[in-house]
């Protein structure tokens, strides 16, 4: 194996030193690509040819089409009834449901954080197993590189993903209702499929988090799915134990029973999926005027139509925000403890 | 030859109570081929880490290529091949592909990557290998792979750490032929630590000995035979045991 000539390698060499124009983001083959750009696409091939992501793709769009199927079936009966509503009637392909399968947001919701949990959480752990991260953290890149291309790549695949479904539903819509959405209709779909990013975002970030603190993939995965259970079945639970504890003996005035309402619906909203279904429901039900409870001198005079969208997202802001907050928070906590992690070969 | 290239000034490093590296004074010149001798734990890895960047010194300096590795990590790692103890490669892709990848991180075009990474490949004697994904590979396989993933970047100098750990004995020779001749022809540094002190002894210039975080002795075998012996002419198994096994002679 040594006859091979070294020479060869030796003249590519000096011709390489020469031509060294990094730092330009172009996709053709002559030019070099930034290193940076080179992981994010190394990365993002590595998502979309893992068996977990081809599974958890079937289960999301096979499981939001037949939210749709259904959602269609219904139209017929919901298509009946006179309300303010029935402007939005394009949305309520996402909302509908006829009571055996829940609607295509609820189903986000729920499988959102799975897809989210599955794509980080094993980001930087197997790295370190595989003894691949003192391997690339010894190429001339800066070590943020590797948390930022992983958290890049995985948002790119699911903004990729949403934004197909969103447009598939929209579609479906447009075949089987023949009725094309207006541009406010259109306008709340696209916020919904911003919304839903954030919040796939937003645990796809706190597994990256548990990828760096644990070491053992299986342990990571676990402890994201953890939160993701006490999230949507046991905290609702133990906010109502809390919210009977509390309740007052005697309801002395309207005011402060809404008081209590708010109290308890707040302590519900930090519950990340609390905050995307009231920001979902806002966006697509135009005719929700408010996510808390108003007593009746706020009501009066109020008439029932639908909200513009900019009053809608106003009222979803402060959701919104406190997502998208959590979101660059955990980011923040993930990107301290990496950099400040001593890498050592596995 | 005689030009610094590496240079340690008191290097230290601090873990809370233990002291892994203690008040390091090291050159390493260009076109050298270096070994780092030691027990496990003697701070030969922590300090090979502080030369690339990896780990931030407590006290001292280090200087690669002219270049101050806490400040600059990047001037260093473009210049600096390194290869971890028990390397590991993507295990879902083929071996082009991870040498591919090293070179693309590096800046160099695609084609030109794609090519260097299979002149490398015959080089380390993996051409049969190539397709096969590093999931397979064994150990000794890895280490060569490892080996092709420094050179793809044209290094000045090339850290190995245990290198030859792995590879089976007609592998080892074609291993280290290999680093005397990058050396010969293209003027490699390579700094190299190994347990097999034959394997040191035949290939490298100059060694030196840590101990508990010390350097114990630095130089050439001559040199360190006459330090430890008062006479030239012991091998270094000798003077080794000197240093680890009672070794009150000096």
């Amino acid at each position: 194996m040594m006859n091979v000539n070294i020479t060869a390698i030796s003249q590519k060499r000096f011709n390489n030193n020469a031509k060294k124009s990094p730092y330009s983001m172009s996709l053709n083959r002559n030019k070099v690509q930034h290193p940076f750009w080179v992981m994010v696409s190394k990365e993002i091939s590595d998502q979309v040819r893992s068996w977990r992501f081809i599974i958890l793709v079937a289960l999301i769009a096979l499981t939001c089409l037949a939210s749709v199927y259904t959602a269609l079936t219904q139209f017929p009966k919901s298509a009946g009834a006179k309300s303010s509503e029935d402007i939005f009637f394009f949305l309520k392909l996402f909302t509908l449901s006829d009571g055996t399968l829940p609607s295509f947001t609820v189903f986000i919701s729920f499988l959102g954080p799975l897809l989210g949990l599955s794509l980080g959480f094993d980001a930087i752990n197997s790295e370190m197993n595989r003894g691949t991260l003192s391997r690339i953290l010894s190429q001339p890149i800066y070590r943020d590189y590797i948390i930022n291309a992983k958290f890049l790549a995985a948002l790119s695949v699911v903004s990729f993903l949403f934004v197909t479904l969103g447009l598939l539903v929209v579609g479906a819509g447009l075949i089987f209702l023949g009725i094309p959405p207006t541009v406010d209709e259109l306008w709340r779909v696209i916020f919904f499929v911003l919304l839903s990013i954030v919040y796939v975002a937003f645990w796809l970030n706190l597994s990256i988090f548990f990828s760096i603190i644990f070491r053992q993939s299986a342990t990571s995965a676990l402890a994201g799915i953890a939160v993701w259970i006490f999230f949507s079945i046991f905290y609702n639970m133990i906010i109502q134990l809390i919210a009977k504890g509390i309740a007052p003996q005697q309801i002395y005035s309207e005011q402060q029973a809404v008081n209590f309402q708010n109290f308890v619906l707040n302590l519900m909203r930090l519950n990340p999926s609390q905050l995307f279904s009231d920001a979902t429901v806002t966006l697509l039900m135009p005719s929700v005027r408010s996510l808390g409870a108003l007593t009746m001198a706020q009501v009066e005079g109020a008439i029932p139509t639908p909200l513009p969208l900019g009053q809608s997202l106003l009222m979803v802001w402060p959701q919104v925000t406190g997502l998208v907050a959590g979101t660059i928070v955990l980011f923040a906590i993930s990107y301290y403890l990496f950099m400040r992690r001593e890498v050592r070969s596995r | 030859m005689s030009e610094p290239i590496i240079e340690l000034v008191d290097l230290t490093k601090k873990y809370r109570l233990f002291t892994a590296v203690d008040h390091i004074n090291l050159t390493v010149r260009k076109g050298e081929i270096f070994g780092f001798l030691g027990p496990n734990g003697a701070g030969k890895s922590t300090t090979i880490l502080m030369m690339l960047g990896l780990t931030e010194p407590t006290e001292g300096s280090v200087r690669v290529c002219g270049i101050d590795p806490e400040r600059q990590p990047l001037g260093v790692k473009r210049r600096v091949g390194y290869l971890p103890e028990d390397v590991g490669f993507y295990d879902n892709r083929d071996g082009v592909f991870n040498l591919i990848y090293t070179a693309r991180l590096n800046s160099i075009p695609e084609d030109e990557a794609k090519t260097r990474a299979l002149e490398l490949l015959q080089l380390v004697g993996l051409e049969d290998a190539a397709q096969k994904n590093a999931g397979q590979y064994s150990r000794g396989m890895r280490q060569r792979l490892g080996l092709a993933d420094v050179l793809i970047k044209n290094p000045e100098i090339a850290i190995l750490d245990e290198p030859t750990s792995g590879i089976d004995p007609q592998g080892v020779k074609s291993f280290l032929n290999l680093i005397l001749k990058l050396r010969d022809e293209h003027g490699l540094t390579v700094l190299f630590s190994s347990h097999n002190l034959h394997q040191v002894e035949e290939v490298c210039d100059r060694v030196a000995i840590f101990n508990s975080g010390k350097l114990q002795a630095v130089g050439d075998i001559e040199a360190l035979s006459n330090q430890v012996f008062g006479e030239s002419g012991h091998n270094l198994e000798e003077i080794y045991n000197c240093f680890f096994e009672g070794g009150t002679e000096q």
